[in-house]
């Protein structure tokens, strides 16, 4: 192996540390105009007007949209979103209006100039409150939008906007078989991406048509075709520059900024314009993550067996459905955690509520999942008296088993959950039985455990593509359409070229941006599917080089192209290495002594769509989701300060099967932020509302995230379980350091506190009201 | 100059300046608009992330809570004015080599406040650069490589201390 596995630092990272690395919003140009949004202070009104006239006459106004300039209705599966609010806001936040100025203050000014009148409507402030027969509708046009992505099942009349289902095996006798049951609700707010770059978009309309966007989004393909869709643009005509991207977390798949920035370019004759998020707006008006209301039961034999389980969640997707009901496919079809569980009946509803829009967050509905699961895993092995840790050990998928919607397992799609539970153990030092210890006057120490799994549920046709040139000198470009947010998913493909070339990692160069016009499509850079799905084409377009650089080799050697080898930046016979031809000499072609010429640019191409995936059946869920699991465990272990029930996160541990690990460095920094995340969610985040639906803490000084200092010590391992049909075995991990944390969290708090914590963020106050029995 | 704008004369990594500036223009935005270096970022207006920290007279500031006028007659360090790509500052090299950055967004910002932590303390402990490093956020790494970077960094800077002497 000469490149994978080995922890090359990041392709991009000396741009990165140097200052020179550019961001969308980096780029600023001479005659630019400034976008801006005025957003609603209502979570819940009828608009009585919009009085733009007094903004129009502003200093540098140049144009004001308002919903009525917009004719289309927006939305990944189902169209429901205006692009500017027309006659009734959904959420606080809304875009109401859109001003394009000369400057962003005199944009900014005139915005606040608009004269806006609400008459208020009744707020709807939980899902549980929104699924109510009776509750205010906030979309009493459900039953006329379109569907524009199946399977999507709303419900006229109602603020239920979709559901998915898992009917699994025998519920009665299920529940005859169960010999213990235990229950609980469990509750999870909305969260915010935060990432530290605000989303932004900039749009200009040239004169031939051609609309030339500039986003840091984490779709930009996604992008070019809604774009084309929602204006009738020709597909190729939309062209689509992502630059480096400053984190998403699933926050930047949402195409929303785009298509107000188009309009606005619109507006001012094709001109460049240029809408930025301020930190305000990326949290209040651009989607967050989903929260949920969810209710389990779970069945179990005396020894431990898992027998029946039933589940029902509420998403709180709030105003609009965006990916939510992607995200309700994916809670379902893993409902179990990585659990046999031979009866299993599932219901996910997306509930509209008057908050904000919810989108993708790393982990897809993975950390709701989990959250659920794991922590009545923790009231059975209580209820039957055994070690969590071992309750988990006895239940765990193996291979043969099938998933909530039947999938058959192997060992290559699942991995070995077990031994990522036992090395977590090991790493934090679990002790059987799971006891607080008191280690000072008022305080004790506890461990919680919790495990996960995932898998893409991405949609069966999600392609990617990859295209290689050899330059003179024999080293390979490589293009993909994977966008860097983070995860170094360029490096990673750069990785698996150079180890399938044999040539060292310096010698491929690969692009840090993405432009939809010359790089080959990668579906979204979501769902952690970078190395497999990029990879696989990868592959392909190295098989496709190696195939021509054999042909114009086998013709210099005067052999058959099957005795020959490539590596060390040379085709080689296979039995005298000494016989070569470099790759310099045959990359743009071979020239012989007199001058004539064979062959021509090395140029290979490898394309990759999803292979056996299926939608899930409406009524039983059955169906596959993805291509294969990521399993693994966390652990975590807390000071609980029993007097003002303060603590403090003292270490955490993961291990999960990465089946390969490409890059260790990147792979446990990957793994240790996404811990980071799950530990602020369970700890302090969360999107606050008023009563009256009123974002309380949309910016970062009351939004709060792990700083400096809060951080526990991180143990990261892996288990390497190859996932064959992967390059190199390796298996997802993007996300999957985010999904069980929260859960961890929450079951080493509740041994701690002696309460169970079933609601998070577990902030003291939280805890001390769990402790006292006082609900909010 | 235009009306109601101020003169600023401001040396910035080594370079002397003399614009006029709007009062109500940010260092920050002085820095990335009229100058275009755009390695110091903004993530949120309200001196909470820090990615838009700099050396200000040698101190680390939020360079989005500092407004342009204020820096007259100042000497400002960004990001472009630590180190080259030939000669990367110790602290670029050790979060180049650490893994010290992900999305690296808040990275120059996090470097800035590294090289101010390590002016006032060449030597510190794992929990002096966590107190630190207090005022900036990152959102992808959990920190715990950022404090190897810093703590590499920090020895970094001592062997090159010790080559200086012995020359």
């Amino acid at each position: 192996m000469t490149a994978v596995g080995e922890s090359v630092r990041r392709k991009e990272a000396e741009n990165k540390v140097s200052g020179a690395a550019k961001y969308n919003d980096d780029f600023t140009v001479p005659g630019m105009l400034y976008a801006t949004l005025r957003t609603s202070t209502k979570a819940h009104a009828t608009l009585r007007f919009v009085d733009k006239r007094k903004a129009l006459q502003m200093p540098g106004v140049r144009a004001v949209l308002l919903g009525e300039d917009a004719k289309v209705l927006c939305g990944e599966v189902l169209a429901d979103r205006p692009p500017l609010a027309k006659g009734r806001v959904r959420y606080s936040g809304e875009p109401i209006a859109l001003v394009v100025a000369d400057s962003e203050a005199q944009a900014m000014a005139a915005a606040a100039a608009i004269d806006i009148a609400y008459d208020p409507l009744p707020v709807v402030n939980s899902p549980l409150e929104a699924a109510k027969p009776g509750a205010p509708v906030i979309h009493p046009e459900l039953g006329s939008y379109t569907k524009e992505q199946s399977p999507i099942y709303p419900q006229a009349g109602t603020n239920i906007c979709d559901s998915a289902h898992i009917r699994k095996g025998d519920m009665a006798r299920g529940w005859q078989e169960a010999e213990v049951v235990v229950e609980g609700d469990f509750t999870l707010p909305q969260i915010d991406h935060a990432a530290m770059e605000t989303r932004s978009a900039r749009v200009e309309i040239l004169p031939d048509g051609r609309v030339q966007v500039f986003s840091s989004t984490q779709a930009p393909f996604e992008v070019q075709k809604l774009l084309s869709k929602y204006f009738a643009v020709p597909q190729g005509q939309v062209v689509v520059s992502t630059p480096l991207v400053g984190g998403a977390f699933g926050g930047k798949t949402s195409v929303n900024l785009e298509v107000l920035a188009y309009m606005a370019s619109k507006a001012v004759g094709g001109r460049l314009v240029r809408l930025a998020n301020t930190r305000e707006q990326d949290i209040a008006t651009s989607p967050v993550g989903v929260g949920m209301q969810a209710r389990m039961k779970l069945g179990a034999t005396r020894d431990g067996r898992l027998a029946a389980a039933e589940m029902a969640y509420w998403l709180d997707t709030g105003a609009y459905t965006d990916s939510t009901p992607r995200v309700a496919r994916a809670i379902a079809a893993n409902c179990t955690g990585p659990y046999r569980v031979p009866n299993v009946h599932c219901d996910v509803n997306v509930v509209y509520t008057n908050h904000v829009f919810t989108t993708a967050y790393r982990g897809f509905g993975h950390i709701n999942l989990t959250f659920t699961v794991e922590r009545i895993m923790e009231k059975l092995a209580h209820a039957l008296g055994v070690d969590p840790l071992e309750l988990r050990k006895r239940n765990v998928l193996e291979p043969g088993d099938t998933t909530p919607t039947t999938v058959r397992l192997t060992r290559s799609n699942l991995g070995d959950t077990a031994k990522c539970l036992e090395r977590t153990a090991e790493l934090i030092g679990w002790t059987p039985g799971s006891h607080a210890e008191r280690i000072g006057p008022h305080t004790v120490r506890a461990h919680g455990i919790a495990a996960f799994w995932k898998t893409s549920s991405s949609p069966p046709d999600a392609i990617s593509g990859a295209l290689i040139t050899m330059n003179k000198d024999g080293t390979m470009n490589l293009a993909t359409g994977t966008v860097e947010f983070g995860a170094g998913t360029k490096t990673t493909a750069a990785q698996i070229l150079a180890e399938r070339m044999g040539m060292d990692v310096d010698q491929i160069h690969i692009h840090s941006d993405v432009n939809t016009k010359v790089d080959p499509e990668h579906w979204k850079t979501v769902a952690s599917m970078s190395t497999y799905m990029s990879g696989r084409a990868v592959l392909e377009a190295a098989e496709d080089v190696i195939r021509q650089l054999k042909s114009v080799a086998a013709t210099v050697l005067r052999c058959p192209p099957a005795d020959l080898e490539v590596g060390g930046g040379r085709v080689y016979l296979r039995d005298d290495p000494q016989q070569y031809v470099a790759f310099k000499d045959i990359a743009h072609g071979y020239k012989y002594q007199e001058g004539d010429s064979i062959g021509g640019q090395v140029m290979g191409r490898g394309s990759f769509i999803m292979r056996h995936l299926t939608l899930l059946d409406q009524k039983t869920g059955q169906g596959r989701p993805g291509p294969a699991w990521t399993v693994g465990a966390t652990a975590v272990e807390v000071d609980l300060d029993t007097r003002d029930f303060t603590y403090r996160i003292r270490r955490a541990a993961t291990v999960m099967d990465a089946g390969k690990v490409i890059n260790p460095r990147t792979a446990r920094g990957v793994v240790m932020g996404g811990m980071n995340m799950g530990l602020g969610y369970g700890s302090r985040e969360s999107m606050l509302y008023s009563d009256q639906g009123e974002v309380l803490n949309g910016q970062l000084r009351l939004y709060k995230l792990m700083r400096y200092g809060e951080q526990p010590e991180y143990l990261v391992d892996f288990v390497e379980t190859p996932q064959v049909d992967s390059p190199y075995g390796a298996r997802p991990i993007g996300e999957h350091g985010n999904l069980a944390a929260p859960a961890a969290l929450a079951n080493a708090l509740s041994v701690a506190a002696g309460v169970p914590i079933d609601e998070l963020p577990a902030t003291p106050e939280h805890i001390w009201r769990a402790t006292k029995g006082v609900h909010r | 100059m235009r009306e109601g704008w101020e003169p600023l004369k401001i040396t910035v990594n080594g370079v002397q300046h003399a614009l006029s500036v709007e009062p109500r223009a940010l260092l920050s935005e002085y820095l990335r608009e009229e100058l275009g270096l755009t390695g110091t970022h903004v993530g949120c207006d309200t001196s909470q992330c820090g990615a838009c920290t700099v050396l200000l007279d040698g101190k680390a500031v939020k360079s989005c809570t500092v407004l342009a006028v204020q820096a007259e007659g100042s000497e400002v360090t960004t990001v472009e004015g630590i180190g080259s790509v030939d000669d990367l500052h110790a602290v670029q090299a050790a979060f180049w080599d650490r893994h010290g950055l992900q999305c690296g967004f808040c990275t120059p910002g996090v470097m800035m406040a590294a090289i101010g932590l390590l002016q006032e303390r060449p030597h510190p402990t794992e929990e002096e650069i966590r107190a630190g490093l207090d005022g900036v956020i990152c959102r992808c790494t959990g920190y715990q490589n950022i404090v190897r970077a810093v703590q590499d960094a920090a020895g970094r800077l001592a062997a090159e201390q010790d080559r200086a002497v012995g020359d």
